[in-house]
């Protein structure tokens, strides 16, 4: 079983037998509770449940205790809480209409679109295999997105806020939350050609929307703060001491940084261009550790990663033309998502803007907001300092919701997942996994693949020969990685090659899908739409 | 979506669903000194391996046939062998002989289970999707639902690969149906020659024999005995003679040898039954002891007397009106008939009439849904025994699940849809308020599914009084007795009552 059953037993034992004021210093184990206030209220209440399968779990001393009631009770309380998530998948497909394709139910967007979301091969085997409740955090999101969708923007901001002081990693969605509801509820009208009309701000929107938050904020933080233990909180809420990377390198910018780095030294050993003494000794032998040392490119620092994830979400040096950005489509934001009437007007100039200044400027509605979002969250994956391989699923299942709606969303979303789910294999490592793993995987893909081709059947095809190449490429990776390297004798000197490899391969698809999509979303308006004029 | 799509999620949510089943345990884990049916696999792979063929048979101070001695015919015997050169390959201690008695390991575990999925790939889950596709008069997304359903049929999931049969079902049933398959299509000789390879790899297919015998021979009988008819008959014979002799060549040289095979094959000598099994002996066992009371020849011909007349009719039927759906049907009565009366049935036989069931499921989806459920309940005191309660319990819905939306069965409860329109036509003629059919039908549907939940519930719950341990055992075989008892007369209506039906529907089109 995979070390997260013990985080969350450890968890369950502390909330449970400690008083609140001990949450956070509590240290018997290695896994010490690291998430937000709620989750650790979360656990209370489990645990209240968990005393009636088995009591020994509760005990904070019993470290690496696991019984059959135990795995039982935490698989169910998983699958229990994933109705949330089933219900936020049926609010967020109540949201899109699509355009009617075929009369059968299976050729339907929304039932696509709950496949894709319901059956998400990533969250299946982080949730229910390798054990996590990302289920209903997700549900969680999905639910205050869909809530953005029907103009609900309280509830959206109040589910937000409280999925926040769940688990911190969605901080990383944050700005564009924060962009949409200041620009698309807190000014309440635009001017006929899109800018904002300054006057139109709404000082009881914009309070009580920071009311929300700060109420939310107090009912988690607050009695830590009246314990004076929030500097304590924080510092197990953000631990800067780890790595650059994850023990696995999650496939993104810095995957790609570290393999140069690797390849450059390794020639420059071949040159004679490096001396072999200076060369730490780490890095060369083990591969893949949590103190990465670069040899030859300069070392990453967490700062530097904060700046380039700003970098990539706000993109300032790209000098937005503020003036184009006025002139932009007016009605947009008016426009109910997914219907195409919008007036074409001013929309043909296309300007390069930085994702956030997008959301700010070409405000399209929801819709540009889930683009947005979706940026966010894979700019964040992309840069991030300490990233977790697990983490690209936050930008994945909401870009399903995008890839019904558009051909070229589509054709992205598969790329990203694809990609993205495979370089999820190695969180399962044993072999009885290994064929679950490889069907689950298969099912999903051809699933999402072709219903999407059947979707978007009319337009153009959604690969070209290079993407097809890149995908149908990941299938010898998977035969080399696991079924002809453990038979090669580089099993026991180069034991990393595998994931090194599976790693890269997949930084270039998550990359590429990346880059494709930040230029969708700076290029204003879709081809398809200037077309029609 | 194009189909072959949806025919490769179908077949891989089969997969899937497989080997989830088989993370669980199997029969035997950890019970010395016999272990179970898996260590009886094993222990083959052992004895083909390490003996000399003559000796596979025979008792000797290697070879100890009371310790999961081999009883099954040649082609099983080649197919250890053929595991048991992997085996070697891999890890010499799975197969050392005597040493390796009880070998129990992760990865040899998952070995053996790799082993099924590989054979099931082979054989049976492309007969299946071939089958499917071949179906006539239903739409193409029926064909895969169909596809879908048999796949997910969990009985046989959980008997492969939960508990781990000691004969990989999926190897002589998947050859079934490949020889349905072929016989069906008009190539009778590849039909002919797959079946035989059935019959030689689990002699149990017998029961399916006398259907195949019939309906070939009523096509030879339909095609005129004088002409192409007997060319047919003959090429048959050669092809049925052929493939056994080419399977038992080794055991053909002495005369002892063959005697010695069939012997193991047919243990006469085990009794009526052994455990508790669904059928009619064990069930009237309740009442009377017959066991303990005749003789033992008495029994064997009282059993052969019963089960040949309970399938003598629709044999004849056939013989006389060879048709693929007569066919399918008789199947399912002939091997229905085996399991309810014959001697020494195993509950895990009713697989073989499940097989056939699964065929017809697009026809008569109702009844045959019913059917699967009632074959996976009867089973449930193995599988508690092998602690499969929990996957039992999930297939099985997932299977319910899969019949009601893909056929929407509740709403196919009409005469003509249960078949029995001609049956109920007839018996109208003398009882003319008989229209009540297919209400009472319902209703002992939902009877049967009741008390199914009910019993299982109060076996995983309860603890049986001390005086009567076998208590609910005994009742999960009784009432899958009769319920299998209703099936029987259900199915034999059908085929008797046919034509008819046919030839009224031509007369009126």
């Amino acid at each position: 079983h995979s070390t997260d059953f013990e985080v969350h037993r450890n968890w369950l034992a502390i909330t449970h037998s400690l008083p609140i004021s001990q949450w956070y210093y509590e240290a018997t184990s290695e896994w010490t509770l690291d998430y937000p206030p709620f989750f650790a209220w979360f656990e209370y209440i489990l645990s209240h449940v968990a005393k009636y399968f088995d009591q020994e779990m509760l005990n904070v001393h019993n470290l690496n205790y696991s019984s059959s009631r135990t795995l039982l009770f935490q698989r169910f309380s998983v699958i229990f809480m994933d109705v949330l998530f089933v219900y936020a998948v049926r609010e967020c497909c109540k949201c899109i209409d699509g355009k009617k394709v075929g009369k059968e139910l299976t050729e339907k967007p929304k039932f696509i679109l709950s496949v894709l979301l319901l059956w998400n091969f990533g969250l299946l085997i982080v949730d229910h295999i390798h054990f996590q409740y990302n289920g209903f955090l997700f549900g969680l999101m999905l639910l205050s997105i869909a809530r953005l969708f029907q103009k609900r923007h309280m509830e959206g901001a109040f589910l937000f806020a409280v999925l926040l002081h769940f688990k911190h990693i969605y901080l990383y969605v944050a700005p564009a939350y924060g962009v949409y509801l200041l620009r698309s509820y807190c000014f309440t009208a635009n001017k006929p050609d899109g800018s904002i009309r300054w006057k139109s701000f709404s000082f009881v929107r914009l309070i009580s929307l920071g009311l929300v938050v700060f109420l939310v904020s107090a009912l988690s933080l607050g009695p830590f703060l009246a314990l004076n233990q929030l500097p304590q909180v924080f510092s197990r809420l953000f631990p800067f001491k780890r790595g650059l990377c994850h023990a696995y390198w999650a496939p993104n910018f810095w995957a790609l940084y570290n393999a140069l780095d690797k390849v450059l030294s390794v020639i420059g050993l071949k040159l004679k261009f490096l001396d072999p003494n200076n060369i730490p000794k780490a890095s060369m032998t083990s591969g893949l550790v949590q103190q990465f040392q670069h040899t030859v490119l300069p070392s990453v620092t967490p700062l530097a990663t904060l700046i380039c994830t700003l970098i990539a979400i706000l993109s300032l040096v790209l000098s937005p033309r503020l003036e184009c950005g006025s002139a932009i489509s007016a009605h947009r934001n008016l426009c109910l998502p997914w219907s195409s009437d919008s007036p074409p007007s001013a929309s043909r100039v296309p300007g390069i803007q930085p994702s956030i200044f997008c959301l700010w400027f070409k405000p399209q509605g929801p819709r540009g907001f889930l683009r947005c979002l979706t940026l966010c969250a894979l700019s964040s994956f992309m840069f991030g300092w300490h990233v977790h391989e697990k983490a690209i699923l936050l930008a994945i299942l909401p870009m399903s919701l995008l890839s019904v709606g558009k051909a070229g969303d589509a054709s992205i979303f598969l790329i990203l997942t694809t990609t993205g789910h495979y370089s999820l294999f190695p969180l399962l490592f044993t072999a009885p996994e290994l064929p679950i793993k490889i069907l689950l995987m298969l099912l999903f893909t051809i699933y999402s693949i072709s219903s999407l081709k059947t979707l978007f059947r009319k337009e153009k095809p959604l690969f070209n020969w290079m993407e097809t190449f890149y995908l149908l490429g990941l299938g010898p990776l998977e035969v080399c990685c696991e079924f002809v390297f453990p038979f090669t004798s580089w099993k026991v000197k180069y034991p990393f090659i595998p994931l090194l490899l599976t790693s890269v391969y997949c930084a270039v698809g998550i990359t590429y899908a990346w880059f494709k999509l930040y230029v969708s979303v700076l290029i204003d308006p879709p081809i398809g739409k200037t077309k029609k004029q | 979506m194009e189909k072959w799509h949806l025919m490769a999620i179908v077949v891989l949510i089969g997969l899937t669903v497989r080997w989830t089943v088989s993370l669980n345990s199997y029969s035997g884990a950890g019970k010395p000194p016999m272990f179970g049916d898996y260590e009886a696999q094993r222990h083959w792979q052992e004895i083909t391996f390490n003996l000399p063929v003559k000796q596979w048979y025979f008792n000797s101070s290697d070879n100890n046939l009371q310790y999961w001695g081999l009883d099954y015919p040649p082609l099983t015997a080649y197919h250890s062998l053929l595991c048991a050169y992997v085996a070697k390959f891999i890890n010499p201690d799975w197969i050392a002989l005597h040493t390796s008695r009880g070998y129990e390991s992760q990865a040899h575990k998952l070995f053996m289970r790799t082993t099924v999925l590989i054979a099931d790939l082979l054989i049976y889950i492309p007969a299946v999707v071939l089958y499917c596709c071949c179906l006539k008069e239903i739409s193409t997304k029926k064909k895969i639902a169909n596809a879908l359903c048999i796949l997910l049929y969990p009985g046989l999931i959980l008997i492969d690969y939960g508990h781990f049969q000691n004969i990989y079902n999926s190897v002589s049933l998947g050859f079934a149906l490949w020889g349905v398959l072929g016989v069906s299509c008009d190539c009778d000789l590849l039909g002919s020659l797959a079946f035989c390879l059935a019959i030689n790899y689990k002699q149990m297919e017998l029961y399916h024999a006398l259907p195949f015998f019939c309906f070939l021979l009523g096509k030879c009988f339909k095609k005129g005995l004088r002409g192409k008819g007997f060319v047919l008959l003959v090429k048959l014979a050669c092809i049925v003679v052929a493939s056994f002799v080419l399977c038992w060549l080794p055991f053909f040289t002495e005369r002892e040898q063959t005697l010695q095979v069939l012997r193991r094959l047919f243990p006469v000598d085990r009794g009526l039954f052994e455990d508790k099994v669904a059928n009619i002996w064990c069930s009237f066992n309740v009442f009377l002891k017959i066991k303990d009371i005749l003789p033992r020849h008495i029994q064997l011909i009282m059993s052969f007397c019963f089960t040949f007349l309970s399938l003598l009719p629709a044999c004849i039927k056939l013989i006389l009106q060879p048709s693929s759906k007569g066919f399918k049907f008789t199947l399912v009565s002939c091997a229905l008939s085996f399991f309810l009366f014959s001697f020494q049935v195993h509950e895990k036989s009713i697989l073989l009439v499940s097989l056939p069931v699964c065929l017809v499921l697009s026809e008569i989806p109702f009844m045959s849904t019913w059917f699967l459920l009632v074959s996976t309940f009867s089973m449930l005191p193995l599988l508690l025994k092998d602690e499969l309660l929990m996957p039992s319990v999930v297939t099985t819905m997932a299977f319910f699940i899969a019949c009601v939306t893909s056929f929407s069965i509740f709403e196919k409860t009409s005469e003509e849809e249960l078949q029995l329109k001609s049956f109920s036509i007839s018996v109208r003629k003398y009882l003319p308020c008989f229209t009540f059919l297919s209400r009472i039908i319902q209703y002992l549907f939902l009877i049967s599914v009741i008390t199914m939940v009910l019993l299982t519930l109060m076996t995983v719950t309860l603890d049986p009084p001390q005086k009567l341990p076998d208590l609910f055992s005994v009742l999960v075989c009784f009432v899958s007795c009769l319920n299998f008892l209703f099936f029987l007369v259900y199915f034999n209506i059908i085929i008797m009552w046919d034509s008819k039906g046919g030839r009224n529907q031509k007369k009126i089109s």
